[in-house]
């Protein structure tokens, strides 16, 4: 039995979906693009084009939901399948976006270069329990305008794994749809294999961008999945009750879903968001505040009723450096995340809120993947029963250390994390140098770093990598790119 | 030198049909004993212990090779001399008076042998008499005390000084463990070292038997 958690029940969730619905038929949602207000009147939403605002119908929201894919597979830059993003498969990528990075060496928070982003690249590439790269943050060292399509390509040169990211202009698709193609050839293999997911964000409450409302049919013309990400902030801009926020945030994503399959029925899409309590204290979005991990899980619940899977912005941490409250905000969110059914958990090495990436925490956080990852395979008999020959056994020998038995499951049935987790008696902690957390990830960091091997792409691939991104700088007044190795 | 080597890879496999097989065959090739043990069997076991160090192997691993190693030590065992039988060293193990935990001391007692040790083990609620007079008259190296109480591991101090008044010469060496232990009351109970598990119960009892 997969062990699992509930926080809604089934009206609620019906519950919930009506009024999101209401509120889409009745009060509408503003899209500031005009394509994409265009498509929805020819539907038969009625649109405003002054007020850049659509009222939906059912009808058209039911047609999207059931042209919407129950799941879709990812594929490594060589092709191999990583992901089953259907069920309640989960699959931990790191946090994206973030701003900045906290520099182990200075233990202060810093703007990230293009270094930082290649060290990031190298290590993510062997962390196990962590399935997919994320563009995971900002290298401060190109041009803003290029700054979302120069970390895609980045993590196609130096990693393996699928990369979840985004564009902030609408103008950048172009060339981050073209650093796909260039490594999987064509349009059609790009579509048989999708490689990326973008996260494509409404503006709370019940707003779509000129930009992310145009990436969601951008990304739908050419298979790419995408990730909505809607971000009710409960008691700001959004309802300060839990159901209050989940029933903006089914709007608000409902809204996205229909935008992607009246574009292209059966685009690939995550049922996603980044939902968030707000601290009326502090004014700040907590990341690891439990109610912010309880949407997260509830709304979970709420995309996979409509048959949709899932992803969500959770096991990230609001403190500023690699610190219990580090550890525990993660651990929780990654475990809920887990136990949710999350298809593809953001948030692996992110701190403060979701501005900072570090990679010390993305060691550690890839060890907790590792123990969700094994507590999701939850309990099973394995050769238990009948248990009376065993315990003979143990009677007998008085140890079960070399039986059977336990060597044949010992690997299957336990988790060994890393040296980032202290296992070790006290005295053998202190003989090996009493060594806290943040210094055994730093030791890791530097091993991995050490051990990293460059993925087997053509230098064809490679080179027409180079070309689009030296093109696409240049497009913006930047003549070469930063120096790489 | 093939065989040798065969018989140190199948040996860390843990595989103890075979190494019996290829310890036979060495013999009836006239291999000498003591370099079927040090270049087999030690050899094998050095391995062993540098993988699970690393954790590219874990405890049973381990136990395994070790439990390999016995089954060919029973074939040499009569062909080596009494010196080259107790191999790296002798070391009388036991856990100490009024006490009865002996896991952690069988433990030890696997893996010092597996890393090449002749062991004696006393068993449990072992007497510091016991102790020193079995060490004197099997001409041990070493010592070895294990405590689970607080309230039974004062007996070491006696053991550590019974032998000082009997072995004044200090060349059997004392080494102590268990979980109430620490390298500082080891110190403190006149104990040569401290071990804080079986595997570095190994590496400090090496280091005792230069």
């Amino acid at each position: 039995m997969r062990p699992g958690v509930k926080f809604l029940s089934d009206t609620l969730i019906e519950q919930i979906i009506d009024e999101a619905i209401q509120i889409l038929c009745k009060l509408g949602v503003e899209i500031h693009n005009k394509p994409v207000l265009e498509m929805l009147a020819d539907h038969g939403a009625v649109v405003d084009m002054q007020k850049w605002h659509v009222v939906f119908k059912q009808e058209i929201i039911e047609k999207a939901l059931g042209t919407s894919p129950g799941g879709f597979k990812l594929y490594d830059t060589a092709g191999t399948q990583t992901h089953d993003l259907s069920g309640d498969n989960i699959h931990f990528t790191p946090g994206s976006a973030a701003i900045n990075v906290l520099d182990y060496h200075t233990k202060k928070i810093r703007k990230p270069i293009t270094a930082d982003y290649i060290q990031y690249a190298k290590i993510v590439d062997q962390l196990e329990h962590i399935a997919s790269q994320s563009t995971a943050f900002i290298p401060s060292d190109v041009a803003d305008n290029v700054s979302d399509s120069y970390r895609l390509f980045l993590s196609l040169l130096y990693g393996r794994k699928p990369v979840v990211t985004g564009t902030f202009t609408i103008e950048s698709f172009e060339v981050m749809k073209d650093l796909q193609l260039a490594v999987r050839g064509s349009v059609e293999d790009l579509k048989a294999k999708p490689l990326t997911v973008f996260s494509c964000c409404p503006t709370s409450p019940l707003k779509w961008s000129d930009v992310t409302s145009q990436n969601v049919m951008d990304c739908a013309a050419y298979g790419i999945p995408v990730e909505f990400i809607s971000m009710p902030l409960a008691g700001f801009m959004a309802p300060v009750t839990l159901t209050g926020s989940l029933i903006q945030h089914t709007a608000e994503t409902l809204s996205g879903v229909v935008i992607s399959q009246l574009s292209v029925p059966g685009a690939p899409m995550l049922y996603g968001g980044s939902p968030a309590a707000f601290d009326v204290r502090y004014e700040t979005t907590p990341m690891g505040a439990i109610e912010t991990m309880m949407i997260d899980c509830a709304y979970a619940e709420i995309g996979r009723s409509l048959g949709l899977p899932t992803q969500a912005y959770i096991s990230l941490s609001d403190a500023k450096l690699l610190d219990a409250q580090a550890g525990l905000e993660g651990g929780i969110g990654a475990t809920l995340a887990a136990l949710a059914g999350i298809n593809n958990i953001s948030g692996p090495g992110m701190l403060d809120f979701e501005n900072c990436q570090s990679l010390e925490k993305l060691i550690l956080d890839n060890e907790i993947c590792g123990m969700t990852l094994r507590m999701v395979r939850g309990i099973e008999p394995r050769e238990d029963f009948p248990a009376l020959p065993l315990f003979q056994q143990l009677l007998d020998e008085k140890h079960l250390l070399i039986s059977d038995h336990t060597r044949k499951h010992l690997r299957a049935e336990h988790y060994f994390p890393g040296p980032v987790i202290d296992r070790a008696n006290s005295s053998r902690w202190e003989q090996e140098g009493s060594r806290t957390l943040e210094e055994r990830a730093h030791d890791e960091v530097n091993k991995l770093l050490e051990s990293y091997e460059a993925p087997e792409l053509s230098e064809g691939i490679k080179s027409e990598l180079v070309d689009l991104m030296e093109g696409e700088a240049r497009r913006y007044g930047q003549d070469s790119l930063p120096v790489r190795d | 030198m093939e065989l040798l080597k065969q018989i140190s890879e199948t040996l860390q496999k843990g595989d103890h049909e075979q190494v019996v097989e290829l310890t036979r065959q060495a013999l009836a090739e006239n291999l000498k004993p003591k370099d079927i043990l040090d270049k087999g069997f030690i050899a094998g076991m050095d391995v062993v212990g540098e993988q699970f160090g690393w954790h590219e192997i874990f405890l049973p691993d381990v136990l395994m090779a070790a439990k390999a190693m016995h089954f060919g030590m029973e074939l040499l065992k009569p062909l080596l001399e009494s010196e080259e039988s107790a191999g790296l060293g002798r070391v009388v193990i036991g856990t100490v008076q009024g006490d009865l935990h002996d896991i952690g001391k069988n433990l030890v007692g696997i893996m010092l042998r597996g890393a090449g040790f002749e062991v004696i083990d006393l068993g449990n609620d072992v007497s510091p008499e016991d102790f020193v007079e079995t060490a004197i008259t099997e001409k041990a190296d070493v010592i070895g005390m294990s405590a689970l109480l607080t309230t039974t591991m004062s007996a070491m101090k006696k053991v550590t000084a019974l032998l000082k008044e009997k072995m004044p010469d200090g060349s059997i060496k004392t080494i102590v463990g268990g979980a109430p232990l620490s390298a500082r009351i080891a110190e403190e109970f006149g104990a040569d070292e401290y071990a804080y598990d079986a595997a570095n119960a190994v590496k400090r009892v090496k280091q005792l038997v230069p």
